[in-house]
């Protein structure tokens, strides 16, 4: 019990809020195709590459902001940001761990993320994205032996140009919402993965992405290709320090499942969340999509989301293949005044396509969660099954949780069904649990990992552990 | 569209004996309704219905002027047999019968409104339409402590003298304190192309009791939009009912407001729909004080290649505490073409609640199919049996029993 006091201690505040002082290297300020060329240049792209950028930008010129969500934000100013930042000593990428900068060695070891393959984390690969570039990635010689490619995706662009060239903005395309569309214009670094036929990865893939520099948007892109007959768990998670004006980071995902293959893509979101009054914390506006191209692929979404001020994401599956199968596991938890928006869509085009969404919410304090999903079962999807579930949980009378599905079935012979709850805490459970000697906290820690208990089974073994953790100290303080 | 809106709105002026006050609050929903026009799907609200298209494909180019100073004769063969009924005929529009005779006189007071209360806040542009062209506006007020024996059929009647026309309907109930009243709302024509555009608005006060059941059976190529607003006081109920079925498109919308504490609602529905008909049930429940009830069931059975949609949002107030709302749909598509979208929405901002929806579409389950033939029915008559019992469980809901049976009758659900 004592230990377990003292952890929570430690984590009562956000522990990842420090901020590494770093040199670093920007591009100018604002948004425009000269600092598109910048970006471009100075990753050393190809001109296919530059000319994808400056296509999305044409088209993002065109594109206004969405305001249809539920939390509304102030206006972000796009010129005012900028849009690329690297430790100096990233210019020329050191070879070795050896090389790096013994600053960003010691920043990671302090999230709990070390580099060193000595210190291996369970055979966990780790691709580490430091702002706008990706600083290290470990394992990967013996992830070559079994012909995984995993690296950044600057470095993909360079080395596998056919793979990029093919599967890039495939399942996200230039033309996109307006996010998606920014991202493609000024995307910086992100991770690459692609598991050849018939392997199975033999372990975690993972990338760690982290905002250092202030007023600095950030924008990865990560690519997920799985051949036929592969298999992959791959893991991401977040953090950033703590500064009271609120940062953009727009991401985009992309996941390919080709025939038989299957993806488990599982993040633990911890950005920084803003104080107690809502000062500061990180917008997270990100698009990740997966497309199961091929016959009986799979892909599975799992995510925890307990940090970032806004959160607006639907990761989707696109279920192309037929007896293709989409999950989305899902547990987000807003405290203070935080906001989320979030949900996923499935697709359904392919004969007998399955999928099944688990949804939780938690509210506690002036917070605000929506679920917002979309099943569509086409009409060329015959035999096709989803199953939805989602449960909200409130704490406090000044929060609100909702819940926004559209359901759209378009063949007799497919099955939908959809659930939804909303509930607090019973005051029976409550008894109960204190009445056998734990106190509130403990209590509520207990009914709420019980809450979430579906969705934490489907995550890999050392998340499932942090993710309990972060669950009991998303909810300090929102007791009593 | 612009010209023809001004030039029948003029028409329409000219015929009524308006204060310039009035005048120019008409106009001003005119101008209105000219700016947004009719709505489409880039509102959230008609993501499902673009009604625009609908009129488009339907009726074409509409009119807006009817002529309202001859009267039509009222064809009794309309009436409902075997149910002894207060009545209210529209025909083409027309307010030709108001009787309440089964009623004590002094108890009910019909009072005519003509001048304009813009009283609709739906943010929608079918709202102006009717501010702007309804001619005559009835409210009908039942007094304290009266409750009506008989329920009251509201005829709406259309024949073969209108074509292309956009009618607008208008009327207000008030129930005071300890009143109730059984509205039924039945639609009848031989009509064809003609967009109906129809607005109650109901104010419940202390213990009232409303019920109203909107009845569109016969087969009809019309297009209609119903908009019911309901203000619910404390301990009042509501009751409403949806037979949705014989227009070619039909959206009612239920906005009920849960005013007072221990107020409640209920909305069921039913769509049975074939061909390539087009149907929507939207229904917002507003819980804005503590301790209020909300229930809505709606289930669909699509044949051919109709269309049903159903948006229902619960939304729950800071102040509502103990609420309880819940929401399901269920729909059956027995073809490859039918289709069936949802939307069940829950906006919670109160933490002691009970809230919870569920929706499901499939098809007819082969294996009930398979135990019914197994016992000597045809496929023919177990498909029958599954569909009347899977609409039945709506019917059943009806707390009325006369109208039940009506209702049963009319949809020829066999017991």
């Amino acid at each position: 019990m004592d230990n377990r006091q003292k952890e929570i201690d430690n984590l009562k505040d956000y522990k990842y809020g420090f901020s590494t002082d770093i040199e670093n290297i920007k591009a100018p300020k604002g948004l425009n195709e000269e600092v598109i060329k910048f970006i471009s240049k100075i990753k050393k792209e190809p001109d296919w590459m530059l000319n994808f950028r400056l296509k999305a930008f044409e088209r993002f010129k065109l594109l206004k902001e969405p305001n249809w969500q539920k939390p509304k934000y102030p206006k972000i100013d796009y010129q005012d940001l900028y849009y690329y930042s690297a430790p100096k000593s990233m210019k020329n990428k050191p070879k070795s761990l050896d090389e790096l900068d013994p600053k960003l060695l010691e920043t990671y070891k302090k999230l709990g993320i070390p580099l060193q393959e000595q210190a291996r984390l369970n055979g966990i690969a780790v691709d580490a994205v430091f702002d706008s570039v990706s600083v290290a990635t470990t394992f990967r010689e013996e992830l070559t032996k079994h012909g995984i490619i995993f690296c950044p995706i600057s470095e993909a662009i360079q080395k596998h140009p056919d793979l990029v060239k093919k599967y890039l903005g495939s399942v996200i395309p230039t033309t996109d919402h307006f996010f998606a569309t920014l991202n493609s214009a000024v995307f910086t670094d992100g991770s690459f993965a692609y598991i050849p036929e018939g392997v199975r990865c033999p372990m975690e893939l993972s990338t760690y992405f982290r905002i250092n520099a202030s007023n600095t948007g950030q924008f990865e892109r990560t690519l997920i290709i799985a051949d036929k007959g592969s298999y992959v768990s791959y893991l991401e998670g977040c953090t950033a320090p703590m500064r009271d004006e609120n940062q953009l980071h727009a991401a985009n995902v992309e996941l390919i499942a080709l025939d038989d293959a299957e993806i488990k893509y599982s993040t633990v979101q911890n950005w920084y969340p803003g104080d107690k009054d809502g000062k500061g914390g990180i917008y997270n506006f990100v698009t990740k999509r997966g497309l199961c191209k091929g016959k009986n692929s799979k892909i599975s979404w799992t995510q925890v989301e307990t940090g970032s001020a806004i959160t607006w994401k639907y990761p989707s599956c696109i279920l192309k293949g037929d007896n293709s199968v989409g999950e989305f596991y899902s547990i987000a938890i807003t405290n203070n005044f935080q906001k989320a928006d979030t949900g996923t869509k499935m697709i359904h085009l392919g004969k007998n396509t399955k999928s099944k969404i688990i949804s939780k919410g938690i509210s506690a304090g002036n917070s605000d969660m929506t679920y917002r999903g979309l099943v569509d079962i086409s009409s060329k999807a015959q035999n096709s099954n989803n199953y939805t579930q989602c449960d909200s949980l409130l704490m406090g009378n000044k929060c609100g949780a909702h819940t926004v599905p559209y359901i759209r079935n378009k063949n007799s012979e497919s099955n939908i069904a959809h659930e939804a709850t909303t509930s607090k805490i019973s005051e029976e459970q409550l008894h109960y649990c204190q009445q056998r000697g734990l106190n509130p906290e403990e209590a509520v820690g207990l009914i709420v990992n019980g809450f979430c208990k579906e969705v934490l089974q489907q995550l890999p073994m050392e998340f499932a552990v942090e993710a309990q953790k972060l669950v009991g100290i998303s909810l300090e303080g929102s007791v009593g | 569209m612009k010209e023809q809106l001004q030039k029948d709105f003029k028409n329409i002026i000219k015929n009524l004996n308006l204060s310039q006050k009035d005048i120019e609050i008409k106009k001003f929903c005119l101008d209105n309704f000219i700016e947004k026009g009719f709505p489409n799907r880039k509102e959230e609200d008609w993501r499902f219905s673009d009604l625009n298209q609908i009129i488009k494909k339907n009726i074409g180019e509409l009119s807006f002027y009817c002529d309202y100073t001859s009267t039509n004769k009222v064809d009794t063969s309309v009436f409902v047999d075997g149910l002894e009924h207060n009545k209210i005929v529209f025909i083409n529009g027309r307010i030709e019968k108001i009787d309440f005779d089964y009623e004590k006189k002094n108890q009910i007071e019909i009072i005519d409104q003509s001048e304009t209360i813009n009283r609709f806040s739906n943010n929608n542009s079918l709202s102006d339409l009717n501010n702007a062209f309804t001619n005559k506006c009835f409210k009908i007020l039942v007094k304290k402590g009266y409750q009506l024996s008989k329920p009251l059929i509201i005829y709406h009647t259309f024949n073969s003298k209108i074509w292309s026309k956009n009618i607008n309907l208008r009327l207000d109930f008030e129930l005071n304190q300890n009143s109730s009243l059984r509205v039924i709302d039945l639609f009848n024509e031989t009509s064809e192309k003609n967009f109906l555009n129809i607005f109650y608005n109901f104010d419940l006060k202390e213990n009232a009791i409303l019920k109203n059941y909107k009845l569109d059976k016969h087969e009809n190529k019309n297009v209609k939009y119903s908009f019911n607003n309901i203000e619910q006081d404390k301990n009042s109920i509501s009751e409403t009912f949806i037979l949705s079925s014989g227009s070619n498109f039909f959206k009612n919308e239920i906005n009920c407001n849960l005013n007072g504490k221990y107020a409640s609602a209920f909305v069921n529905g039913i769509f049975s729909l074939n061909k390539d008909k087009h149907h929507e049930i939207r229904t917002i429940i507003n819980h804005l004080t503590e301790n209020t009830k909300s229930y809505q069931l709606i289930k669909s059975v699509l044949e051919q290649s109709s269309k049903a949609v159903y948006q229902g949002k619960i939304f729950v107030n800071p102040q509502a505490q103990k609420t309880d709302g819940y929401q399901l749909s269920k729909a059956i598509l027995l073809n490859k073409e039918s289709e069936f979208n949802a939307k069940p929405e829950l906006e919670i901002y109160a933490d002691d609640v009970k809230c919870s929806h569920g929706s499901a579409s499939g098809s007819l389950n082969e294996d009930s199919i398979f135990y019914l033939m197994s016992r000597g029915l045809s496929y023919q008559q177990s498909r029958e049996l599954l569909i009347n019992g899977f609409l039945l469980d709506v019917v059943e809901k009806i707390t009325d029993s006369e109208i039940k049976n009506l209702v049963k009758n009319m949809i020829g659900i066999k017991e």
